[in-house]
């Protein structure tokens, strides 16, 4: 190759490396700037078209924690969300290990069943959940909307744990068993203890979903059973009504709390955990 | 004492653990879902089709499939398209990548909803992009971003991208580097590698990346509204289903509904692993391992 | 479960597995063996032989597919492991990873429902005796490969089993180690005088621990003797090729006398012994290395002659690849005099040159 040629493919390279990151750039700063003009607008007085607000205040906050009973949703986003979790946890934790250490006939039906919330979308198989919901009663509580979130929350432990019992070897039960372990005196003895980092990793990624996932919640939820996402929905929707800073209050107030689970997540866990809906792979050594 | 019977242990207590679990999603997914199909062949009025023969000739139902598509196709393609070269950049460990992937994440956890109000502001005839324009004279009067087309594709770029980014990224980096190496070796250069190396072995993936972020495009919801025109451009597919269900209680029309919708999505997914199949014809495996 | 047994029963144990393409094949074949109270029985013959699958089976961790497994009077392979009773110390030790030496130590004693109190002085007295007092509180990661056998080996002794398992528990360890820890595991097992079944492929370790040795093919049994009869009479030719019969050749049977067979091939003459009938005109003859001394037999008889082609000085011996005019090589445990390409004549006595069938 001529040193012109080799020039040229050098420029070209350089001129894609740089297209692409400008790319990233502009789409990383203008989500940045999305999010900052909401905070600012939360802490705007008032707010017409001008760069920046005619004054500061914090008085949106407490309005919108009055108008939109910020205390009672965030208390049952808590309890939605916990309750969510520790019972993916106790369904999806021995099915992992089941599926992850026997063979059994239909043992492949059985993963696509528990696969499939996880590919289809929370609309399409949401609507049919919540008639059947309405029917039972439930639809409209908190149980309702608890069952509706569990739905793609213990197929989502499953996928995360099974990795993590693979890893640990089998001869530990054996040995376990053979000095006299029950099954269920073997989970708790030796599993449990050596699947803590597994499970505290399933238990943030799912925490940090189900405060995200909107559609389930907002099919099944009634007036004061409400996640903050759902609430901060009906915020903006009904935004013409009412001052829109106070809703952008509100809306920051929504981000602050999925920032925080989200930062403490991604403390002891890989983020490509959080999306990634396929198991993952251990990565050769480089 | 010298019996030739087989032995049987008692049943294996492990195989009953993941009686919970199966029977959960037996329950709370494949019976509503199964409630739902019957259901929707059993309409208030008419023969048991008539839910989706009112779906497909009445004017604001049956066009909904294509508004929908017409959303969800670009705002996938679009992903994809970016997310495959930028990951493949990144492909190399590095401290950019955990940054980067961090920094990517971030807007997948914020969800839909913020990411519509974010835009309302931001992206709105008075925010500070139209502003921005504005003031470098890019651009005169205000920006017609929101409440149309154009704010709903945006936030599925934001939602969407970052997911498609990452996903790719995890298959792109279990390919071994090695096998990149050993080809340069053999005398292939960049584009080569990419061409004869990577993109074979990515093909899977990438099929895969592309159904997954297609579903979840077609699913879109609250942008729609909150971004979009729900009464006309962007009345999607769930919108409709979700107004049968929740303003005209007609919860038969809203199961047929979410089944076209689901059919739809199926067709397409099947479509896009065939045209995979008909290009590619490897090993399936992504060369990990 | 009963601390004092007189004997565990194998009666034709079987374990089938399905193979590639879905042929179910034998791992076991109808395995019979005895064992009583205070033996040392080893399990011995190279990889995919059975003998893991024996232990598994006693153990409980494997079920079996035909056959049954007895403990005195009373029927045991329908239970569960846990019910059994057993000790077992597995090949890579599998000790819990987040417990403690002692808690490891007092695991099954803890599933017996021993009380905290009674298991201190029965953890420290299994501690004294694989000689690791002091290490109570470290972590299975903090110990040397040893160490670690050696705590496997207190958790399966501290619960006081009638029977322990050792699946190939040396095999992790150095050379050096392994001979000493060969030689602690025998101390252990006549101060507990219970019974013992150990698996190995290793035949030096088998000849120096057991009472009685198990050989065994793809899961079919060969020989059931103790190690001085495994070691100078094997039942068969694999048995023989096994325990270190290195020179097994070919010939044809020339003449048959009661249990004397004489066979010539080549320029080469054996007179031997035969171990099992004979079918047809040619046989194996298997002689030990160590048995085929220089020199001219009583006689001339069972003398070759060969050229020496390799020698492998091992301090006390050379060993000597010696070849014959004919090309018949022979393996010889010579003086570490002899040179290559010198001309030597050996010759093996009678009874030490075994005849089998040939394969």
């Amino acid at each position: 190759m001529t040193k012109a040629r080799q020039d040229l493919h050098a420029w070209f390279d350089r001129a894609w490396r740089g297209l692409l990151l400008g790319l990233m750039t502009l789409f990383v700063v203008n989500i940045g700037l999305m999010i900052g003009a909401v905070a600012t607008s939360s802490f705007a007085r008032r707010w017409l078209g001008t760069w920046l607000p005619e004054g500061w205040t914090t008085t949106w906050y407490t309005a919108a924690w009055k108008e939109f009973q910020l205390d009672s949703v965030l208390w049952v986003t808590v309890e939605v969300v916990f309750a969510v979790v520790f019972l993916a946890l106790l369904i999806g934790v021995p099915a992992a290990y089941t599926l992850a250490r026997r063979n059994f006939p239909g043992k492949r039906m059985l993963l696509l069943l528990f696969l499939l919330p996880l590919m289809v979308p929370p609309i399409t198989y949401g609507i049919p959940l919540a008639t059947v919901l309405y029917k039972l009663q439930l639809a409209g509580t908190i149980y309702g909307v608890i069952i509706a979130n569990l739905i793609p929350a213990a197929p989502f432990v499953i996928l995360v744990m099974t990795p993590f019992i693979e890893q640990i070897d089998p001869n530990l039960e054996s040995a376990a068993r053979v000095f006299g372990a029950s099954t269920g005196r073997m989970f708790w003895h030796i599993l449990v203890p050596l699947l803590g980092p597994g499970i505290l990793a399933a238990s943030l990624l799912v925490l940090v979903r189900t405060i995200a996932l909107f559609e389930l919640t907002f099919l099944t939820a009634g007036p004061d059973s409400q996640t903050l996402v759902v609430a901060l929905y009906y915020a903006v929707f009904a935004a013409g009504v009412r001052a829109p800073q106070s809703v952008d209050a509100m809306a920051m107030v929504y981000m602050g709390v999925t920032l925080v689970w989200l930062l403490i997540a991604l403390r002891f866990v890989n983020p490509t955990q959080l999306v990634s809906r396929v198991k993952e792979h251990p990565q050769p050594a480089a | 004492m010298t019996t030739a019977a087989k032995s049987r242990m008692p049943l294996d207590p492990a195989l009953l653990l993941v009686v919970p679990a199966a029977a959960f999603m037996l329950l709370l997914f494949v019976y509503p879902f199964l409630y739902g199909l019957l259901l929707s062949f059993n309409p208030k009025e008419g023969n048991w089709l008539a839910n989706y023969q009112f779906f497909f000739t009445t004017d604001n139902e049956w066009p909904t499939i294509w508004t929908t598509l017409k959303l969800a196709l670009p705002a996938t393609l679009i992903n994809v398209g970016f997310a495959l070269p930028i990951a493949y950049k990144m492909r190399l460990k590095s401290r950019y990548q955990r940054w980067i992937t961090t920094i990517l994440v971030v807007p997948i956890t914020l969800g839909t909803v913020l990411i519509a109000e974010g835009m309302l502001i931001y992206f709105g005839p008075k925010g500070w992009l139209s502003q921005a324009l504005q003031f470098f004279h890019l651009y005169d009067g205000p920006i017609r971003l929101t409440h149309n087309y154009w704010g709903v594709l945006i936030s599925l770029v934001i939602s969407g991208f970052p997911f498609a980014f990452l996903l790719i990224l995890s298959y792109i980096t279990g390919i071994d580097p090695v096998l990149a190496r050993a080809a340069a070796t053999l005398g292939a250069g960049p584009k080569s590698q990419f061409r004869h190396i990577y993109l074979p072995l990515l093909a899977p993936g990438l099929a895969m990346c592309f159904c997954l972020a297609f579903v979840q495009a077609f699913s879109v919801f609250p942008s729609a509204i909150l971004l979009g025109s729900p009464a006309g451009p962007t009345r999607v597919i769930s919108i409709a289903a979700y107004e049968a269900a929740f303003e005209q209680y007609d919860y038969a029309l809203a199961s047929a509904i979410a089944m076209i919708m689901g059919l739809v999505q199926l067709l397409i997914v099947a479509a896009v692993l065939a045209l995979r199949n008909a290009f590619y014809r490897g090993p399936v495996t992504g060369g990990k391992g | 479960m009963k601390h004092d047994f007189k004997e565990l029963k194998l009666d034709r144990v079987t374990r089938q597995f399905a193979g590639a393409g879905g042929k179910a094949f034998n791992a076991l074949d109808e395995l019979t063996l005895t064992v009583k109270r205070g033996e040392f029985i080893c399990l011995l013959g190279p990889s995919g032989c059975g003998k893991s699958t024996a232990l598994n089976c006693i153990a409980g961790l494997m079920q079996l597919s035909g056959g049954s497994i007895w403990l005195d009077e009373q029927r045991i392979d329908t239970l569960p492991p846990e019910k059994r009773g057993f000790g077992m110390v597995f090949q890579n030790y599998a000790l819990f990873p987040h417990m403690t030496v002692a808690k490891n130590i007092g695991f099954g004693l803890k599933m017996r429902g021993v009380s905290p109190a009674a298991m201190g002085p029965r953890v420290a007295h299994a501690l004294k005796l694989v000689q690791l007092t002091g290490q109570e509180h470290k972590l299975p990661g903090q110990l040397s490969g040893g160490q670690q056998q050696r705590v496997a080996i207190a958790r399966a002794i501290v619960i006081e089993p009638p029977l322990i398992l050792m699946d190939e528990p040396l095999s992790n360890l150095d050379a050096k180690l392994r001979i000493e820890t060969r030689a602690e595991i025998r101390r252990i097992h006549r101060e507990l005088d219970r019974a013992t079944i150990y698996v190995t492929h290793d035949q030096d370790e088998a000849l120096s621990l057991a009472d009685r040795i198990v050989v065994m093919k793809d899961g079919v049994v060969q020989q059931i003797g103790t190690p001085a009869e495994v070691y100078a009479q094997p039942a068969n030719l694999h048995v023989a090729r096994f325990m270190g019969y290195r020179n097994v050749l070919e010939l044809h049977v020339a003449r048959e006398d009661g249990d004397r067979v004489q066979l010539s091939g080549g320029d080469v003459l054996i007179t031997g012994v035969r171990k099992q009938p004979l079918n047809g005109a040619r046989a194996a003859v298997a002689v030990r290395p160590e048995e085929i001394s220089v020199g001219e037999g009583p006689g001339g008889l069972n003398t070759i002659a060969g050229r020496v082609e390799n020698v492998e000085y091992s301090g006390r011996d050379s060993l000597l690849d010696v070849v014959t005019s004919s090309g018949t090589l022979l393996h010889v445990r010579g003086p570490v005099t002899t040179a290559l390409n010198d001309i030597v004549r050996v010759y093996v006595p009678v009874e030490r040159a075994l005849v089998y069938p040939a394969e």
